[in-house]
């Protein structure tokens, strides 16, 4: 095989590897600058009853004070929401220590942004479940959201 | 650092799931391994090798068994990933059959083995995705994962499984396999790690007594972590595998640098280290050996210098010098004059025969895989995912600057395989698992976040209902 052939398949080859690399970046930069940013106030579309103010609604929803267990051996139990974050689980650093079988030792946690409040599991070995949902990112909840953990049923009240 | 940020009023990335991107970046990528190999072929055996259509589609096999596994367990995950190590993999492969070629050792054993290895990682990366779902159960197995890197560790140690090779006690033997339980170890101390900190980081950096300058934490949150690693460091200096030493004390100050965002951490784990470079050198000969070859390499070239030689070294700076910034071209070189071109020194035989301008390629690649695991590391949603991805990302980029460093004549030298470029199953399948973790969890932290139930499911039960904003939604 001729010396230039060898020579033209070595560029050939360089190119290649270099367009990988260039194509790689690429799709680095795209998906750096491509995503989309919603901005969650302004991003709301103007939805039917959009017209009536938050404040105007303020009072009817209310603002959830404390979480309660309404099911479960600790039924009952309240932890006043101002110590968000909440820890819950059967461990004894936890601020709801759960005597449940089915609950880890932190199981999950309850927290705040903004004015909404979140769950989230905590890595647990049974679960954290909305309704019937098993929820695995942190997942919006508001007053009366039942979140269910083993056999125990958490939710925010005034 | 807060494992807790999906605020309400923030401006909210919504990543898409550029599966596409990945297709057609997997596609570059095969155009990669496989031109390769064809040019390979052409260079050393002056025709297109024969099996080019049967090894062209066991590769596109491969990767788009991997892409479907990706698109099925992990569709959020990064786009960028897997292209790029499938892309350093596939050519990887035309290098050692290149250098088989070479060396005549039987009709391409090593690259023949390199690629059932390869089969074998991915094979192992889809189980990993598989039997990972969320990777945040793998923070159970914060002791577990620790207790099993010792004993790996412990096992090339034992009789009859054990095996020495080239003076480093590194091996075992299952069955006709060898294989370097180190290369495991790695990925489950760094899950070990990451488990342990996400859950003491706080107590680390906050508790404690403050020493000039630095806050030293008390020793019952530092103590597992520390005596862990003493073991496996122990471990690796009595079977005399500096890379491996050197990789888990890094990957240790950099998990725990980033844990408590201390940067005593680091003056700290930099004093130690020379401390222990220095004492190494005074205790062991053979570390002495390896820093005087790397002062004075062509003091003990061409002849041994009293029994100390720096042939392997000094033939892979000739084959980089030689091949200048383009190459001689595939089969122009002379890549198998250096020892173990094949495992350690496969850079110098791509910087030979494909020059500068391809090494810059693959430094650029190994850089980009590290970056998308830190990107990961930023993304991800909670403290033991950013410490997972930051420390197996920080894995692969310790090992790629220890054996590239090393064979340019950067630090001292000193084994460990380039990930995915070189001959080496265990690490080729450790690394796979490796990629396969990351994309995990960087599905887990791109997806968007799962809505709250339904309004209708709510309003059924008869409870007040709050309008959810729709970024919360969707994020």
């Amino acid at each position: 095989m001729s010396e230039l052939t060898l020579f033209l398949i070595r560029v050939a080859y360089l190119a290649i590897l270099w367009i990988f690399v260039l194509a790689a970046l690429s799709v680095i930069r795209s998906d750096m600058f491509g995503a989309r940013v919603t901005n969650a106030s302004a991003g709301q579309p103007a939805a039917p009853g959009r017209g009536k103010s938050p404040a105007a609604r303020a009072p009817r929803r209310g603002v959830p004070t404390h979480v309660a267990v309404t099911t479960g051996s600790n039924a009952g139990v309240t932890v006043p929401l101002s110590q968000a974050p909440i820890v819950i689980g059967r461990g004894s650093d936890a601020a709801i220590i759960l005597d449940d079988d089915y609950a880890s030792t932190r199981h999950a946690r309850i927290a705040v942004s903004g004015d909404q409040w979140f769950v989230e599991d905590l890595g647990s070995t049974n679960g954290t479940y909305i309704g019937s949902v098993r929820i695995n990112q942190p997942t919006a909840i508001s007053l009366g959201t039942q979140v269910r953990i083993g056999k125990t049923i958490l939710e925010l009240r005034k | 650092m807060s494992g807790f940020t999906p605020a309400s009023s923030m401006p909210v990335f919504v990543h898409r799931s550029r599966r596409g991107a990945e297709l057609v970046l997997l596609i570059l990528a095969l155009a990669v391994g496989i031109g390769a190999y064809a040019a390979v072929g052409l260079g050393v055996q002056e025709k297109m090798p024969v099996d080019l259509v049967g090894y062209g589609t066991w590769l596109v096999a491969l990767l788009v068994a991997a892409h479907i596994g990706v698109r099925l367990m992990a569709p959020y995950a990064d786009p960028v990933l897997l292209p790029l190590v499938a892309m350093l993999n596939g050519f990887g492969l035309a290098v050692i059959h290149r250098l088989d070629l070479a060396m005549k050792a039987g009709d391409g054993v090593f690259a023949r083995q390199q690629l059932i290895w390869m089969t074998i990682g991915i094979v192992l990366f889809l189980i990993a995705l598989f039997v990972v779902p969320d990777h945040r159960m793998l923070q159970r197995f914060t002791y577990t994962a620790g207790l099993a890197a010792v004993v790996l560790l412990i096992l090339p140690m034992l009789p009859l499984i054990g095996k020495e090779i080239n003076g480093a006690r590194i091996w075992i033997n299952i069955g006709p396999v060898g294989f370097q339980p180190g290369e495991v170890a790695k990925v489950l101390l760094v899950i070990c790690f990451a488990g342990y900190l996400a859950v003491h980081r706080d107590a680390l950096a906050l508790a404690g007594r403050r020493f000039v300058g630095i806050d030293l934490p008390r020793g019952r949150d530092l103590g597992p972590l520390l005596m862990m690693w003493v073991i496996s460091l122990a471990i690796l200096v009595l079977q005399r595998d500096l890379g491996s030493s050197l990789l888990f004390y890094g990957l240790f100050v950099v998990t725990l640098y980033v844990a408590t965002e201390r940067k005593g951490w680091i003056v700290v784990g930099g004093l130690l280290f020379a401390g222990g470079v220095f004492a190494a050198i005074s205790l062991f000969s053979h570390v002495r050996v390896r820093v005087l070859t790397w002062l004075n390499p062509f003091d003990y070239y061409p002849e041994p210098l009293n029994g100390t030689s720096s042939g392997q070294l000094v033939e892979g700076l000739f084959g980089m010098a030689w091949g200048g910034m383009i190459g001689r071209g595939f089969g122009s070189g002379e890549p198998w004059r250096v020892p173990y071109a094949n495992s350690d020194f496969i850079i110098p035989a791509i910087g030979e025969e494909l020059g500068l301008t391809a090494l810059l390629a693959l430094l650029l690649c190994y850089g980009l895989i590290v970056e998308r695991g830190l990107r990961t590391a930023i993304v991800a949603r909670d403290d033991f995912g950013k410490l997972l991805s930051v420390g197996l990302a920080t894995s692969v980029a310790l090992q790629t600057f220890v054996v590239v460093g090393g064979v340019t004549g950067l630090i001292p030298l000193t084994g460990l395989t380039t990930p995915f470029l070189s001959y080496g199953g265990s690490s080729l399948v450790a690394n796979w698992v490796i990629v396969a973790l990351l994309l995990r969890v960087s599905d887990q932290s791109r997806r968007p976040l799962p809505t709250a139930p339904s309004d209708e499911d709510l309003a059924a039960e008869e409870t007040q209902i709050v309008k959810l904003d729709k970024g919360a939604m969707t994020k």
